[in-house]
């Protein structure tokens, strides 16, 4: 490989952010001033090679500090880890949060996704815009989800500097973000996390008995809450023990496609090749998805002791969390509690005596909902594009870094220390035969108590409902989020279990549970969903990248229409969506018509 | 004397396409068996020197168990599969995807597609006037070859050659996403200020005329492009020693432009500046 860099230098400010990151350069090869002894031999190759997967965790330095990233910028961070421009250039453009053209140092994100929609957010946008225009020092960005659904709608500010700093303004008014955008030191702190758990304290609480609870800066305060119980019991169970208990309990992942968690384990540990990885996947990106925020927020903890379980179960030494972008605090959180575990021996060379190795390391998304694709999130962490691979292979058996991965979700991690508190008989007991254990569900939209709830599996959408407090007027409740579907107010009968949605003909998806009344036109929610999977294609397969334009001007075609003048549109959304269904790579374009068929099918939304 | 590479002896599996029984060897493609059935699956991200992308998607076919469709360049075939070519679902969603491409892109130089509209009966215009397109002004920025945006299918064939499968230079890469991804060089430049070694490999793999010479260019644009005029004629390069094959196109008695057999065994198709672009020589008849 023979790199091309251009004339464009570095500022000092940029070259001191990569250098955070990555230490100072050794030779001019890196980016150095020239010495008589680097006329003598070359740099880089291979050892610099290999430190590719720094190349997302450096562009976010830049942007962190600068605010976007300048051609100087990017040149300089390339020659340090030898990546050709081109492609670091074609990385850098893929995500949403970075910008390679000058903008100011503030960027106000407001989510314009469905429940903020539906709470106002298109006056918020339209006032903060008027407010914040050229000149006032803050891009105002219309986002997707933030994943701050039960507190509708939001905001969020992004000032770079050094530090970064932060401010969410939820539930925001035009005053509140206008306030977090000039000055996110000085925004008023958010609430607790465990203000979104309405349950929060009760007793039959397994998930999220602690949040609310405990202080999640806290180590002694989690082990005073049963903290580290379950680790203890696994190294009395090894390895083989932890994966008979977690297949025992029936545990499925919990992201949305339901795989049986402990035969993914099992398929990785039993694999010849090495080193093993686990990967959590915390980019929660699903509208209307924040239970992994809050556990992040509210219980980080449980987290570091999951994952270190499941690396011990499939040997893994080096887990990896990939937490979405737009969660300063979780990210916050969820370092400190992996430095204190760290300082205290819960991570490192010898856990709890016992032997064995772990490091946690986090890694930041920056901005695309794909990367929550397993096999995109291990592009998006080896320096690539978050583009999905094609399986197979499956990531058992070439995950991150060409490795035996397992990858799973927040929520099925730490579903795993009730699993080995309890016993897997005990565990399995809960739930119905099929779907087992507890599980987190998302309300928000149209009810007086959002936020997570707790329930067994088996629990009917009405109960859930009821618990929410639904308001009056329900037209529609949205399952699983964009990729999941409508029902209506008369199917409150079913049961929220894998197999009860799925012989209902929709999904339980994440377990998002988005109630919507009668004063949201819902053609225009359909269209908003339609953008955001044409916003969020990552444009590798045909498919998706023309399809999800195509319904896109499709639904916008027919916003205002019913009856015969939709005819013609429906019979053609129809005929793309299948194609998507069929032919796309990954569940993105797979799904991305499933909630528009949905309205359709099963709300009547154009008659 | 010829030597003919044998390769490691590799087993035959057997599976089925469309009901009758195919064997391949070993490691072989859903493809090949395809192929070798004469069955007619029409693709284009596929390129026969490259691995598979299964980016395009017009090459899917139904596989038994399997619950989507499945792309036949990029899927292993395996002993006891059962493939179906020519179902209503594959013919359907390979319909579709011809009718997006096309609704977007100029597929008016891909061989082949004016064929597959036809068969699968697509039509493109059925997504009205305003669906968003391509249209972009070709970019004009050497003298040596042409990228014309308009046509691009986004197969990624051009950066793979460009980068770790062939020409290891790494000079485009795939920039922006979904509808606004695009093959750019960083900063989206001019060709003039990249890393482009200017070997044309690039053109030798674009599968839709995206990517032209400068010469096919000019002549297509000045309308005295005549492909059924022509000669091709495959020599040796003079230039170094190594003996890369030139495949010579002649128009009235001109060397238009210069590509190289996909199968020569050493070189499978890719050039260097010289032998690709370095004919003007031979036609200099002062």
């Amino acid at each position: 490989m023979d790199l091309h860099f251009g004339d464009s230098k570095p500022t000092d400010e940029e070259r001191a952010a990569v250098d955070a990151l990555l230490g100072p350069p050794e030779s001019s090869w890196e980016g150095a001033d020239r010495t008589d002894a680097d006329l003598r031999w070359a740099r880089g190759g291979r050892a610099a090679r290999d430190r590719r997967d720094l190349l997302l965790p450096g562009l976010h330095a830049i942007n962190d500090r600068i605010g976007w990233i300048s051609e100087g910028a990017l040149g300089y961070l390339c020659r340090r880890l030898t990546v050709p421009p081109a492609e670091a250039y074609g990385v850098a453009t893929f995500y949403a949060m970075f910008s390679l053209r000058p903008r100011p140092a503030t960027v106000l994100h407001v989510c314009t996704d469905l429940a903020c929609t539906a709470a106002g957010a298109g006056e918020l946008c339209a006032g903060v815009e008027a407010r914040l225009g050229p000149g006032s020092g803050v891009h105002v960005e219309r986002a997707p989800c933030l994943g701050l659904c039960e507190r509708a709608p939001a905001a969020l500010a992004i000032r770079a500097g050094d530090p970064v700093r932060t401010a969410v303004a939820a539930p925001a008014t035009i005053e509140a973000a206008v306030g977090a955008a000039s000055g996110p030191d000085s925004a008023p702190e958010e609430p607790p996390a465990g203000r979104a758990v309405p349950q929060a304290g009760q007793e039959e609480l397994l998930l999220l008995r602690r949040v609310g609870v405990v202080d999640p800066s806290s180590l002694d305060d989690y082990r005073a809450h049963g903290g580290y119980t379950a680790l203890r019991r696994a190294f009395e169970l090894g390895p083989a023990g932890v994966i008979r208990e977690v297949t025992d309990s029936g545990l499925v992942g919990r992201g949305g496609a339901a795989f049986p968690t402990g035969r993914k384990w099992q398929a990785t540990a039993s694999q010849p090749d090495q080193p093993h990885y686990l990967v959590c996947n915390a980019d929660e990106s699903e509208p209307g998805t924040f239970k992994d925020r809050v556990l992040l927020e509210g219980d980080p903890f449980a987290l570091v002791e999951a994952i270190t379980i499941a690396s011990y179960a499939i040997s893994a030494h080096r887990a990896l969390v990939y937490i979405r972008g737009e969660y300063p605090r979780a990210l916050h959180r969820l370092r400190h509690a992996i430095e204190q575990a760290r300082a205290r021996g819960l991570l490192g060379d010898d856990i709890l005596g016992q032997g064995y190795a772990l490091d946690i390391e986090i890694r930041r998304g920056a901005g695309a909902y794909v990367c929550g694709e397993e096999t995109a999130l291990f592009n998006s962490i080896e320096g690539h594009r978050g583009e999905p691979r094609s399986k197979p292979p499956f990531p058992v058996e070439k995950g991150l870094f060409g490795r035996p991965t397992v990858e799973n979700n927040v929520e099925t991690l730490v579903n795993v220390l009730p699993v080995l508190e309890m016993g897997a008989p005990a565990y399995a007991a809960i739930g119905t035969g099929a779907s087992t254990g507890p599980k987190l569900f998302c309300v928000s939209g149209s009810v007086e108590r959002p936020g997570v709830y707790e329930l067994p599996f088996g629990a009917t959408l009405g109960e859930l409902l009821r618990r929410a407090g639904v308001r009056e007027g329900l037209r529609a409740v949205l399952l699983g989020g964009a990729a999941g579907g409508f029902v209506r107010p008369d199917e409150l009968g079913l049961p929220l279990t894998f197999e009860g949605t799925r012989e209902a003909g929709t999904t339980l998806g994440s377990g998002v549970v988005m109630a919507f009344d009668d004063t949201v036109p819902l053609p225009r929610l359909l269209l908003r969903i339609a953008e955001f999977f044409r916003d969020e294609s990552c444009g590798q397969c045909v498919p998706c990248r023309v399809g999800t334009v195509r319904q896109e001007e499709a639904l916008r075609r027919i916003v205002d229409r019913t009856g015969a003048g939709a005819a013609g549109d429906i019979a053609l959304l129809r005929e793309v969506g299948r194609a998507m269904r069929d032919a796309s790579i990954c569940g993105l374009g797979q799904t991305a018509w499933n909630a528009v068929e949905s309205a359709i099918d099963r709300l009547g939304a154009y008659e | 004397m010829t030597v003919t590479p044998l390769g490691i002896p590799r087993r035959l599996l057997e599976f089925t396409v469309d009901g009758e029984p195919v064997r391949v060897p070993e490691g072989s493609t859903v493809l090949d068996g395809c192929r070798a059935a004469g069955k007619d699956v029409p693709t284009l991200c596929q390129g026969d020197t490259l691995r598979p992308r299964n980016a395009c998607r017009v090459c899917v076919v139904e596989v038994e168990g399997s619950r989507t469709l499945v792309p036949a360049c990029s899927r292993r075939a395996e002993p006891g599969m059962e493939v179906r070519t020519g179902t209503e679902r594959a013919r359907h969603s390979r319909k579709v995807v011809l009718e997006l491409l096309a609704s977007s892109v100029d597929l008016s130089t891909t061989p082949g597609a004016a064929e597959w509209i036809k068969e699968y009966e697509a039509k493109p215009d059925r997504f009205g006037p305003d669906a968003a397109r391509l249209n972009e002004e070709p970019r004009v920025d050497n003298e040596l070859y042409v990228r014309d945006y308009g046509k691009c299918v986004l197969c990624y064939k051009c950066v793979d050659a460009c980068g770790e499968q062939w020409q290891n230079t790494f000079a485009i890469a795939v920039a922006g996403r979904g509808f606004d991804a695009r093959i750019a060089v960083e900063h989206d430049a001019p060709l003039t200020d990249s890393a482009c070694v200017y070997c044309g490999n690039c053109v030798e793999v674009c599968p839709t005329g995206a990517l032209s010479f400068k010469s096919e260019f000019d002549m297509r644009a000045a309308g005295t492009w005549d492909e059924s005029g022509q000669t091709e004629t495959t020599t040796v390069c003079a230039y170094c020693g190594v003996g890369c094959n030139l495949t010579l196109h002649v128009q009235d008695n001109e060397i238009v432009k210069v590509t190289s057999p996909h199968d020569n065994p050493v070189t499978h198709g890719n050039l260097c500046i010289k032998g690709r672009f370095g004919y003007q020589h031979v036609q200099n008849r002062g």
